[in-house]
């Protein structure tokens, strides 16, 4: 019986997150409203987030929007972003990571800033896309700048097997493509322009 | 070759530029907007009504007894266009909303006011990055041309429109689930009734319509609802955007005319399975749709037929499994998809997934007997139609529908798993996460 991995939440730096090996308090009160006066945000971030929630009837719905943009700053859902987002929306951070980790995309630990999510659901493992999963693990190895993850299906079978590429779809992929697509990656291009889904024309127009 | 296409919604749909307020103006666009406004709400309505058109999200609702379900009065209604396309096997609202998202605005202005309602919200999944910034900035131009807004081309209609972008949840995509996270919330079903015509988001009225039911409002207004009615056949009219994908040689989108038959989709269009190989089994409507088998080719591809065959239309997305493939790998690859993204309100759902999980597993570990087939079946009966919402049925259709269509493959499987397992205790190698079962030789049937 192999036991289970104890994930350990890290900074980016590598530190560990405060906390992580203390039991919850049942004694503690849950946290209440941040308070704005000792909460720094960023101004940039207070903004994006006000801006959303001008939005919306109601304030609430901008915690989305909120978590996007905090995460697009930090990398992930840090306990100091959720803090920032509780703060200027006025919810409590409880409330903000009940909705943070109901959502698959939103990071619950830090990650690599390159994204790789490979579609290995039905249409795509038909195409043979757990063998491609295995070679972007393989080829990504243990590079902490990359976020190599398996995705339920990501609305492009037509380009089965793929992967979502820093938020480009791209497809359909071999094995051998992973290890390019990482190298590419860390050069700091774009992968694979010739197999990017936004420039794919429509199947059907070529039966028509 | 004749080819089964209709195009009403991708005609020429990779024009350059088609993205651009300018070349979907040139093409006509809007102009169904000027018409509808220039007639009554209940005009728009009647002429939505005479289409016939059953929504394109999966569960097939009419459209205009929908917003005619919308209770009338000044209180605050609201649209909400489902972009959450997270149904396993379809891509269609993510090529419509790329290449052609006017389309999409335009049918949800004219929905809009028909059903009397002046803040819409377009819910599109977190992954679609390209396809959410290209409709908001299809919104920017919609709204500085006066499409979007107060006083709508000098008309009493006023809309606001705002591009919610998800995070990833497959439950989402169900209405009342996307209602709660549009609220800010995790997304869990709620019950219905009330239905979200009555009491929606943020507790008033709501339509909640597919992309590519509100992109065939336009077209709807400009030939007439009686006009389209003639497209497709009885009780399905229209055309239909087709994801096909999986094991064939041509995957993609296809617009067909509804009643084609099956087979002219699969074979005709996406060009059959590979070289060699024959169909095993096909989902008809997404993931969630029970399979059919080989012999349900020629079924015409409609909402009743299908529904009668015993599955259903679902979200239009064929997927294709040919023979080289174990049907217990579709079912563990399923039944794993529902297990992770089941939200976890309802047992049901949340224990059977699991359950099922668990159980196809100790099949493929050699550990199951035949009559785990037997307990599995009678899990998934008790799903069905026990939750909140139809994300447990959504697994247990399918996968119920294999039990019992390919129990004979199944129990092969059964046995050739436990014999290996013994094998493997004697001899001392392997266990659990041994080798996996090699795939089926080409051409050999599921036995």
């Amino acid at each position: 019986m192999s036991t289970p991995e104890i994930h350990v939440q890290r900074f980016a730096r590598g530190s560990r997150v405060p906390g992580w090996d203390e039991a919850a308090d049942l004694d503690k009160d849950p946290a209440g409203l941040p308070e704005p006066a000792t909460t720094p945000v960023p101004d940039e971030l207070r903004e994006t987030i006000e801006a959303a929630m001008a939005r919306y009837p109601d304030r609430h719905s901008a915690v989305i929007p909120a978590l996007w943009a905090a995460q697009e700053r930090y990398g992930w859902c840090s306990p100091e972003a959720v803090e920032q987002v509780a703060c200027v929306l006025r919810a409590t951070p409880a409330y903000v990571t009940a909705v943070a980790t109901f959502y698959d995309m939103f990071e619950q630990r830090p990650v690599g800033r390159n994204h790789i999510f490979v579609c290995t659901n039905i249409s795509c493992s038909l195409c043979g896309a757990d063998e491609l999963y295995a070679a972007f693990q393989d080829a990504a190895g243990e590079d902490a700048d990359f976020n190599v993850r398996h995705f339920e299906c990501l609305g492009a079978c037509d380009i089965a097997p793929m992967a979502s590429i820093n938020g480009e779809y791209v497809g359909p992929l071999e094995p051998d493509d992973a290890q390019r697509v990482v190298d590419e990656l860390r050069a700091g291009q774009k992968p694979l322009p010739e197999k990017w889904l936004r420039n794919r024309p429509y199947a059907g127009a070529a039966q028509s | 070759m004749t080819a089964p296409t209709a195009h009403l919604l991708f005609d020429n749909i990779d024009e350059p530029g088609l993205n651009t307020l300018a070349v979907y103006e040139r093409r006509g666009g809007y102009d169904a907007l000027r018409k509808a406004l220039q007639m009554e709400p209940r005009d728009v309505v009647s002429e939505l009504e005479a289409s016939e058109i059953r929504g394109r999200g999966g569960a097939g609702f009419a459209l205009g007894k929908k917003i005619s379900f919308l209770p009338q009065g000044s209180m605050d209604k609201y649209l909400v266009c489902n972009a959450d396309e997270s149904e396993p096997g379809t891509f269609k609202d993510r090529e419509l909303m790329q290449k052609s998202p006017h389309m999409l605005i335009e049918g949800i202005v004219i929905a809009a006011w028909a059903g009397g309602i002046t803040q819409a919200f377009i819910y599109i999944r977190g992954e679609y990055l390209l396809q959410a910034e290209i409709l908001e900035a299809a919104v920017v131009e919609a709204r500085d041309a006066g499409y979007v807004g107060e006083q709508i081309l000098g008309s009493e209609h006023t809309l606001e429109l705002v591009v919610h972008r998800g995070a990833g949840a497959y439950i989402c995509g169900e209405e009342t689930a996307l209602l709660d996270s549009l609220e800010g919330k995790r997304g869990n079903p709620r019950l219905k009734p009330p239905f979200p015509a009555v009491q929606g988001l943020y507790d008033g009225p709501t339509l909640i319509n597919n992309v590519e039911t509100l992109g065939t409002v336009p077209a709807i207004l400009r030939m007439g609802g009686a006009e389209y009615a003639k497209l497709g056949v009885e009780g399905s009219t229209g055309t239909k955007l087709v994801s096909v994908s999986g094991n064939v040689r041509r995957p993609g989108n296809y617009e067909i005319a509804l009643g084609t038959p099956s087979r002219e989709i699969i074979y005709d269009l996406a060009g059959g399975p590979p070289e060699g190989r024959s169909i095993k089994c096909w989902f008809p409507g997404g993931s969630s749709a029970p399979v059919l088998k080989a012999e349900d080719l020629d079924l015409p591809y409609d909402f009743d037929t299908l529904a009668k065959a015993g599955s259903m239309l679902g979200s239009g997305a064929i997927i294709v499994v040919d023979d080289s493939v174990p049907i217990l790998d579709v079912a563990l690859k399923l039944a794993r998809f529902y297990r992770h993204e089941s939200c976890g309100k309802c047992s049901p759902c949340r224990e059977g997934t699991n359950w099922t999980v668990k159980m196809l597993e100790r099949i493929e570990r050699g550990e199951a007997t035949p009559m785990d087939l037997d307990i599995m079946a009678s899990v998934q009966e008790r799903i069905i139609g026990h939750c909140l919402c139809v994300l447990g049925d959504a697994m247990a259709m399918p996968i119920g529908s294999m039990i019992e269509k390919f129990r004979d493959e199944l129990e092969a499987h059964i046995e050739s798993a436990r014999e290996r397992a013994d094998r493997e205790a004697l001899t001392g190698n392997g266990g659990p996460g041994g080798p996996a079962l090699e795939p089926l030789p080409a051409g050999a049937e599921g036995h």
